[in-house]
Parts: C-alpha cells; structure tokens; sequence
C-alpha cells in the first residue's frame, strides 16, 4: 500500500492512542481525511492522573486534555464525540457508527482501548460502587471521598493503590480486599509488593488479602462487601480496581485475527493489512523481547503505537522502538519501571527499602529484563537505556552505590 | 497571562500564552510546539520534555530538583541550563521566558 493512496483515515478510539495519532498524522504532513471518533463527551485526555492528581483534586480537567478542543478543528481533525462505531465493511472500507451514518476510510485504526471489568457480584450495581476508567468515573467519585468516609477498594494492582494512597492523604478510611496473598501480584516481584504493602499499612491501609468478595450488601446504596469466609466489612463507597479487557468487540465482528488482543504486526498492522491497532486493545510483537507478542496497558504503549502508525501512514522515518515504561504515583513514592519483569529468575537490589529509595533489577540469565525503581530516577533511565540497546550489567555491579549508575552504564556490554 | 518564547533547534520561534500555574511543558504541549513529546504529561518519568533556559532567567525558573537532575543525567546534549520543562512553572515573574529545545528529545 502506497501512502499516495490513503486519502482518508478513521480512528475508531479518542483516548491516548487515538488522540495521538491524530496529532502525529498532521505532525507527520499528512495531508488528508482524520477522522477520529470517540464514546466519552470529552476530546482526548490522558488517563493516568485520573487515579492520581485529578482524583485528589490537584488537576482539572483542562489539565489532562491532550490538546485543547479548539485544536481539532484547526488542525482540520474532525472529532466525533459521544459517537459510537458499531460495525466495519471491511470489503467497502467503511465504518458505521451508531445511528446508522456510515464512514468511507483508506486506512482505519483502532484505538479502542479497554473497558474495566465489572465486579462479577450480586449488588456490583448499587450506588456507591464504582469503576474506575474515564473522567466521569472519577468524578462521580470525587463528590463522596471526603475525611472519614469508609472506602473498600477491590483489587491491589496499580488504580487500587494508587487510590488507596489518595483516599488515605484526604483521611478517609481504607480497607483493600485482593484475592491474591500479596498486592501487585500480576505486576511485580514478591519483594517490591511487600515494600509497598508496608507502606499503605504504615499509611494507614487495612488489607484483607486473599479475601474473596461474595456479594455487596446495601439496600438503595452500598452498605458493605461482605466476604465468602462469613466475614463482613461496612463500607460508604466500594470502588472496584480488578483489571481491564480489552475492547475487541469490533474488531471480532469484522473478522481480525484477536488473541488477547487484537493481534498485529511490528507495524501495528492486523490481519486486515488496511486496519491497524494500537494501544490497549491491541497486541503486537515486542522487539527487545524476541519478538514475543504482548498486550500492554500503558501510556508508554498507546503512544508508541501512535508514533509507530503515524510514520507508515506518513511514508516517514521508521519510529525507533522505546522498551516499555511505566510509572505509578503513591504518596510521596514514584515508581518508575521499564521493561517487562515476567519470566524472570533473578532479582537484584540496588540501595536499600528502608532509605524508600531503591531500585530491582530483574534478570533472565545474564539478561537484564526489567527494572523497577522507587524514587531512583536514574536507575530507571539507565536500565531503560540498556534494555533499549540490547545491553546488560553484572548483577554485583548493580550493587556497588559507590558507582553512580551513569558510569555503570557507561561501561554495560 | 505570561508569554513564553521557545525556539526549535533550527531557529524557528514559537510565541505562546501561558496560563500561571501550569508548567512550561504543558503550555508548549497545548500548542503543539514541535520539539516537546512530553509523553508521560508531565510525571516526571520520561524526560522528553528537556528544555535549555535562556542563561538571563536562570535566576527566575529556579534550581533542578534532585529527581529532575538525575533523569538529566541520561537526556541528550545537556548543559548547564538544561530543564526538564514539566518541573517549571509559570509565574507572573516568568513573562518574556526564552526557552531552546534540543534537536532530539530521544
């Protein structure tokens, strides 16, 4: 496909990904039809303070808007909001949305992204339970998290603790029930988990770990979560932090390849070689990891993805892969990862928890496969650096704080 | 509302208005200058958002932080007047900021 034939191009997802790609369309000089179509009322915001600063109330909405909305029109994007796409002509190259208007495309890109799962409990419904995922979600929530209010979130990964963290600095009380023995189970080693479980539970935090939920008690509005060992937790507001899935809806209906994900190639491409998919919904071959093909939940991903597209859609320079990165925000802790921690069988430490600066460097063989760092910006960007280029540290190297980490990679293989 | 002044590295300016109390990373954002990805929107955990500050506002933008200058470090072609622009923000004191973007953020 040359790029003298695209002439219009669809995104079917207005979040990070899509909004991005837009952008970087434009950016690139193309010259074209973007249209770009979202369900939420708002243009492109980014996610990740939602469970952060905006939660807490340190950042409006204006604030998270990738551009302003005026920038769509000038930028000639056209921007359908609270429009849904429901069905792709593959054959015909259109998308119909909602309504029934149908949208001719040379290229279409889905950024569809993911939808939180749903507590699969009896009373998952009531007022006063909450999923976490859009501005909306938060702002619901925002009005009831006031000092002394009985918060229960489910679920320990990342939203679960960040909020946790928030909840705990505006003085509400907060009980998080996981189902695994340990929080961040999915997401870091056993060691990091309990760094941070010490450190909700010195802030405050109550953990119910391995705890099941059964059912959400309330009559008119949530009362408690009562658990299946019989056991009962009174609560003012349960907000439901369980994962996400992938939005494939659409893409199963036109008949992609789907695997966890909608499965593309290094260039962002599905089996139809005219749609590309980018950001959460899709899952693409990562290329410091064998190729091996992941789906990542991340900023980092849905940017990525937008650069990847823009520059084959623009006929530009080849984007350059970053390794994936990460960060989660909790108290006065950042947490800043990079890489892909899974299948690793070897952690090492550089400072110590106790000083709550310290960063683990996990390693497959001699490989350096990821690293996650807490308050340790450069160990962050040095191990970023030589997971990008292929390179790796002596694992006692790591642990000499004598040398500065710069110097250390300096000197990596 | 206080204008800030950023140069691409081959020369070209872009004047913009900067609301007070944003950062000077989000104002360039807002109005698509060129030569700031600021991909984590300003989390302090990327360092796509290096900028070099005008050596005569020095004073007004204020030291690196220690987070700040250890991600630094790492960026490309730093110097002594290297920021990252997400850790400065906008003041009344900051009308007239002149900023310098490096050719790569990467």
């Amino acid at each position: 496909m040359s790029t003298g034939e695209i002439r219009r191009v669809i995104i079917i997802g207005a979040g990070q990904a899509g909004g991005e790609t837009a952008q970087r369309l434009r950016q690139g000089g193309f010259e074209g039809e973007i249209t770009l179509i979202g369900e939420e009322p708002a243009a492109p915001y980014q996610r990740p303070p939602l469970s952060k600063a905006y939660l807490k109330g340190d950042l409006d909405i204006d604030r998270l808007m990738l551009r302003p909305a005026s920038m769509y029109a000038e930028e000639r994007i056209a921007l359908l909001t609270k429009t849904r796409a429901v069905w792709i002509d593959r054959a015909n190259r259109k998308v119909r949305v909602e309504g029934g208007r149908e949208l001719p495309y040379d290229a279409l890109v889905l950024a569809t992204g993911a939808k939180p799962r749903k507590l699969p409990l009896v009373g998952a419904d009531l007022e006063g339970v909450y999923l976490f995922r859009t501005a909306a979600d938060v702002d619901r929530v925002r009005e009831k998290f006031v000092s002394g209010a009985k918060l229960i979130v489910i679920g320990a990964g990342y939203i679960g603790l960040e909020v946790a963290a928030v909840a705990r600095q505006l003085g509400l009380n907060v009980t998080v029930i996981e189902t695994a023995v340990r929080p961040l189970a999915r997401v870091t080693s056993p060691e990091v988990a309990g760094f941070f479980l010490d450190e909700h539970t010195r802030q405050g935090v109550r953990f119910v770990l391995g705890g099941q939920p059964a059912l959400i008690k309330g009559s008119d509005r949530v009362a408690g979560v009562a658990l299946t060992d019989g056991s009962e937790l009174p609560a003012d507001l349960v907000i439901a932090g369980i994962g996400v899935t992938p939005d494939i809806a659409i893409a199963e209906q036109c008949g992609l390849t789907v695997n966890n994900g909608i499965v593309t190639d290094r260039q962002c491409r599905t089996s139809d070689p005219n749609i590309f998919a980018i950001g959460d919904c899709a899952a693409r071959p990562m290329v410091h990891y064998n190729g091996q093909i992941v789906r990542l939940e991340s900023v980092h991903n849905a940017v990525e993805g937008a650069k990847i597209v823009a520059a084959t859609l623009t006929g530009g320079k080849e984007h350059t892969e970053e390794a994936p990165w990460f960060w989660s925000d909790q108290y006065d802790l950042k947490l800043q990862i990079a890489g892909l921690f899974h299948g690793y069988d070897r952690v090492v430490f550089r400072g110590v928890m106790a000083d709550r600066a310290f960063a683990a460097f996990y390693y497959k063989g001699d490989k350096l496969i990821a690293v996650d760092a807490v308050n340790r910006p450069a160990e962050y960007l040095g191990a970023k650096m030589l997971i990008q280029t292929g390179r790796t540290l002596p694992p006692n190297l790591l642990e000499d704080m004598s040398r500065p980490m710069k110097e250390l990679v300096a000197s990596a293989r | 509302m206080p204008k800030i002044t950023y140069i691409e590295s081959n020369g070209k300016e872009h004047v913009v208005d900067a609301p007070v109390g944003q950062t000077v990373m989000e104002a360039a954002v807002k109005h698509a200058v060129p030569g700031i990805d600021a991909d984590c929107g300003g989390a302090c955990a990327c360092a796509t958002c290096h900028v070099y500050v005008d050596p005569e506002w020095l004073s007004k933008t204020g030291e690196q932080n220690s987070m700040e200058q250890s991600m630094l470090d790492f960026a490309n072609d730093v110097e002594d007047n290297s920021r990252l622009s997400c850790q400065i923000k906008v003041s009344a004191e900051l009308d007239g900021l002149v900023v310098r973007l490096p050719k790569s953020q990467h």
